[in-house]
């Protein structure tokens, strides 16, 4: 688990996100400067509103910062156009959001072979769904699924194309305790497994148990930095 | 969905998504298969009517030009065969005849034509339909016009009584023809084609000029010529030449009767195929456009998601894309199988009108071409401005549900709004009120489809109105006669002293060669006394058309024709008795319903002439009770070249405008009907696809189905009311030019305003909206809460 510590996946200097104008201007992160090191497993705490899904659009290259640094080991994201940002996101990195968003139209299998289809190097869709363990309801459609099995699907898609960094906006959020502890086993593994980066938004502070590094979060700003040497296993966080 | 295996996950999604709303891709579909539906069929019918006359006219060897004449013998022939740019010459015997039938009442006029003693006919050849060709050696033998035959009952084998020449005949039926210099014809003094009331008998040359006294001569010059030929100038030897035998003026086949009136309803046809599609296409294009548009809107979370991934725009542009042209060309591709299958139903019914032997109904492929390319880019274009505004959000935002849309727009509308409605009430009118554009695109999009079936109705009444003001207004008498030569009016005394007669009205009709510099028209000038009472010149406003002591008063269309205006000076070629050539002024234009006119005052007519006090027919009111003894009366008359009777010409004329270009009208606005349908239907259901979650939550917090179901429904109702005036509005323009398409030089459909259009196009919309309403409230009646709820679409 102690990799090489050294490499570092993602720097920000001074990173500041502004939305609207005028009166509606909303500080969305007032200056952030973070280091995450790659095959870490983070998680990312704050209060509802203080910017962690804005930090983590613009470092998964969904959204584009108003000022300030953002690079990707030697790559710097706040210079990409659009068309680098897309093949940045293709290559390199996976979502997992709240509602899960699949496609409603597509079965867990078909859902995951939309990523498998672009990717360089991907994990077959069936090898993802049994990381995620749902080899069984490889063609049942999201309706027929309950939400944790929804957003097990979606990490399933998430890793399949083996990213280097796995980002999860609040995945547990919609889900009752048991869901949410299986989904969390289940980055866990990724993170362990695949060796890949995992960052994690929430404000469920009991699951900064399991994190190699919690990144306080307030008011678009960071507070405080906590590392973690004794990690708590998945499976025995208290919900 | 095994087959579905091999294909790209987001080519099954494209597949599940057009299977899940087949019923709107279905609609979407069928307004585009309609547009295109009208294109097809009309560009056909047009293309195969004008190859259709071409192959029968060359078939037939029909002559480029036609020279009557009093007399001139066979050997002037040879003269005319040498002149430059003559292919083939034809000297004929022609004659008026009149044919007894018994149980006619009336004597019914012909036309007599002469054959070639021996073989086929240089020119103008007939279609022997049944029987043979008459033998010279025996005087009595005919062939007789095939519909005529038909419409009597008449066959080969059969006798036919007939004058000509003033004597009557007992002829010999041996054959039944068509022929294509007779497509159209009609009696003398009439313009309205009745098979019932005008024969022509083919006789061979040597019976036939016996009967007119023309051995070894003939009365019609027939010439073809060659195509690099100048027209005018053949003319104008052509005249020389016959000068000195009473040539009455060689004309061209342009100027030919039969040819002339199928040459007006193909060019009839020709400007409404130009004119109608290209709205109807338009209309299903615009509605495509609302449509795609707002269907790619409500996948904006799932592009979002593609983009997340990885996807890039020109991916995601081509799915969508995709799903567009499934839906565009399938559509397209029905609009072309229903374009063929109706128009070749159609194409039938034009050939028995026409008498065409035969009539293939063909398409020119750039039609389909046209079609389905229309359909692609109409559908594309709407595609692709949405998808541009969706991908300019970044991944993130697209993502997001679309924020709760801003209410505080309408915040100063808030406490008004809580007065007068309750909270179903004011969501309706916030969300109209939030986003005005959606709105006005729903309205535009059924005042559209409003207006084709406003103007469409409106077309057919202006027909049935012109039929009406012709037959009741315009011409108020019950029966009219027309002379074989101008006779001086003591004969209207003689018809005034038959018992039963009412009133007796004078006319004359000459026919001239109008000339105006460049532009001419062969038509006729009808001389009419002062006050008249039974057939008067009435204008589109049903006024009296003023008529000075001297000069001309012509129709619009006429005068555009001539391209001559009040005060100027028209050229009269008289084409009758001493063929004088006149300079009278024109002295007004007016807007005519029927045929494109020329009047004068009967005496000032007479005194340019030099024939005072002549007549060439009467218009007579009768009394019915006599109307038998008042026929036999009349028709023992000498002179007589024809009898009409108001009645039967009037049916002659619906008959003409309900089965030649008028038929398609009913198609038409069968169509503009279901087209209207389409869209208030698909208004209703993309307004249910965006809203199917919102209107779930409404359920599930406690709002019944009706409550639910009027959120949606009242939004439809509103919008529904709003196009009603707007489509009026659409429509009174759409008229102009669709009423323009379908005129033709013998009947004008004027852009009347009908209300009754109005009012039943708008029943139509709201039956439409009432009917859509019902449907999509099944549906909301049937959300399935908690699935609405668990996924995000
Ligand atoms: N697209 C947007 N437009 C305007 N304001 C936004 C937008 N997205 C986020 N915000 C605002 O930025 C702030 C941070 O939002 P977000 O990063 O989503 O917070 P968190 O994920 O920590 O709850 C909030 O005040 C939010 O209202
Ligand atoms: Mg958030």
């Amino acid at each position: 688990m102690e990799t090489d510590k050294t490499e570092i996946a993602f720097t920000t200097a001074g990173l500041t996100k502004v939305y609207g104008e005028g009166s509606a201007t909303v500080h969305a992160l007032r200056g952030v400067d973070l280091q995450i090191p790659q095959g870490e497993l983070v998680v990312l705490l704050g209060a509802s509103g203080s910017g962690k899904s804005t930090l983590l659009n613009i470092l998964g290259g969904l959204d584009q910062p108003s000022s300030g640094q953002v690079s990707f080991f030697e790559q710097n994201l706040s210079r990409m156009d659009d068309a680098d940002l897309t093949l940045y996101r293709r290559d390199h990195i996976g979502f997992v959001f709240q509602f899960y968003n699949l496609m409603p139209s597509l079965t867990a299998r078909e859902n995951v072979e939309l990523v498998t289809e672009i990717a360089e190097n991907p994990l077959s869709p069936e090898e993802a769904l049994a990381l995620v363990g749902l080899s069984e309801r490889m063609d049942h459609f999201p309706a027929q699924l309950s939400g944790g099995e929804q957003q097990r699907v979606a990490i399933a898609r998430a890793v399949a194309k083996q990213p280097r960094v796995l980002f999860c906006d609040e995945p547990t959020g919609a889900l009752d305790s048991t869901s949410g502890r299986q989904v969390m086993e289940v980055l866990q593994q990724v993170n362990r497994e695949l060796a890949t980066t995992v960052v994690i938004i929430t404000h469920a502070a009991t699951i900064a148990g399991m994190a190699d590094r919690v990144i306080h979060f307030a008011d678009g700003q960071i507070r405080k930095i906590d590392l973690n040497d004794q990690k708590t296993l998945a499976q025995n966080l208290v919900w | 969905m095994r087959m579905l295996t091999g294909l790209s996950p987001l080519d099954r999604k494209l597949l599940r998504d057009l299977w899940r709303m087949k019923g709107q891709a279905l609609a979407i579909a069928l307004v585009i298969a309609l547009g295109v539906l009208m294109l097809v069929m009309m560009n056909g019918l047009v293309r195969s009517l004008e190859d259709t006359r071409t192959a029968y006219y060359e078939r037939h060897r029909l002559a480029q030009v036609f020279a009557p004449l009093q007399r001139a013998p066979q050997s002037l022939l040879a003269r005319v065969a040498v002149l430059e740019g003559v292919t083939a010459v034809a000297g004929r015997v022609t004659g008026s005849a009149l044919i007894n039938i018994h149980g006619q009442p009336l004597p019914l006029s012909a036309q007599a034509v002469s054959l070639p003693d021996r073989g086929e006919a240089r020119l103008n050849d007939i279609y022997l339909t049944s029987g043979r060709r008459p033998d010279p050696s025996h005087e009595d033998e005919i062939i007789l016009l095939q519909d005529f035959a038909k419409a009597h009952g008449l066959k080969s084998g059969d006798p036919l009584s007939a004058t000509m020449h003033g004597a009557r005949r007992t002829f010999r039926i041996v054959g039944l023809a068509q022929a294509p210099e007779f497509l159209y014809s009609a009696a003398p003094g009439e313009f309205v084609p009745d098979d019932a009331r005008f024969a022509v008998i083919w006789m061979s040359q040597s019976a036939l000029a016996a009967v007119y006294d023309m051995n070894g001569a003939f009365n019609q010059l027939l010439l073809g010529t060659s195509a690099d030929s100048s027209l005018p100038a053949i003319l104008d030897r052509v005249d020389t030449l016959l000068e000195p035998y009473g040539g009455l003026g060689a004309y061209g086949l342009a100027d030919h009767v039969s040819n002339r009136f199928i040459e007006e309803e193909i060019s009839g046809l020709r400007v409404s195929s130009r004119t109608v599609p290209p709205v109807f296409l338009a209309v299903a294009a615009f509605l495509l456009n609302i449509v795609i548009s707002r269907m790619i809107q409500s996948e904006r979370e799932q592009i979002g998601l593609l983009k997340a991934f990885g996807y890039r725009d020109i991916e995601i542009t081509l799915h969508y894309l995709k799903f567009i042209l499934v839906i565009a060309v399938g559509g397209a591709l029905i609009g072309c199988l229903l374009g063929v299958i109706s128009g070749r139903s159609l194409a039938q019914v034009y050939q028995s009108y026409y008498k065409f032997p035969f009539l293939l109904f063909q398409v020119d492929p750039m039609t389909f071409l046209i079609g389905v390319l229309v359909s692609i880019l109409a559908a594309a274009a709407g595609g692709m401005v949405v998808l541009q505004s969706v991908f300019r959000l970044t991944p993130a935002v697209a993502m997001q549900p679309p924020a709760p849309a801003d209410y505080s727009r309408s915040a100063a509308l808030a406490s008004f709004l809580k007065r007068f409605l309750d909270q179903p009430g004011r969501m309706v009118a916030r969300r109209l009120l939030r986003q005005p554009g959606r709105a006005a695109g729903g309205v535009i999009g059924i005042a559209a489809g409003m207006s084709l079936a406003v103007a469409m109705l409106n077309v057919m009444s202006a027909f049935d109105r012109t039929l009406e003001l012709s037959f009741s207004l315009i011409d108020r008498s019950d029966l009219s006669v027309s002379f074989v030569e101008p006779l001086s009016d003591k004969v209207l005394y003689e018809l005034q002293s038959i018992d039963g007669v009412i009133e007796v009205e004078p006319v004359r009709t000459v026919a001239v060669l109008f000339s105006n510099g460049q532009h001419s028209y062969r038509g006729a000038i009808t001389g009419l006394p002062p006050a008249v009472r039974l057939n008067r010149a009435l204008d589109v406003r049903q006024q009296t058309i003023p008529m000075r002591a001297e000069g001309v008063v012509l129709g619009a269309a006429l005068a555009d024709i001539l391209q001559v205006k009040p005060g100027d000076m028209l050229s009269l070629d008289v084409r009758e008795g001493r063929q004088p050539q006149l300079q009278v002024p024109v002295t007004g234009v007016a807007d005519t319903l029927i045929g494109s006119p020329a009047y004068m005052a009967l005496d000032s007519l007479n005194r340019v002439l030099r024939e005072p006090n002549r007549v060439s027919g009467a218009y007579l009111r009768i009394d019915s009770a006599k109307q038998d003894t008042i026929y036999r009366q009349i028709k023992a008359l000498p002179a007589i070249a024809g009898v009409s009777l108001k009645q039967e010409a009037r049916e002659a004329f619906q008959t003409l405008i309900d089965t030649s270009a008028g038929a398609v009208r009913y198609l038409m606005a069968a169509i503009a009907g279901v087209i209207t349908f389409g869209i208030v239907y698909n208004s209703a259901r993309i307004a249910f696809a965006e809203r199917a979650r919102d209107l779930a939550s409404l359920r599930v917090i406690g709002f019944t189905r009706g409550e639910t179901a009027f959120v949606l429904l009242a939004e439809l109702g509103i919008i529904t009311l709003l196009a009603l005036p707007l489509g009026g509005l659409f429509g009174y323009f759409l008229v102009f030019a669709i009423s323009e398409g379908f005129s033709t030089d013998l009947y004008r459909v004027s852009a009347v305003f009908v209300p009754q259009s109005y009012g039943i196009a708008a029943l139509a919309v709201i039956i439409a909206a009432l009917l859509s309403g019902w449907l999509v409230k099944r549906d909301i009646d049937r959300i399935d809460l908690v699935s609405a709820l668990k996924v995000r679409e």
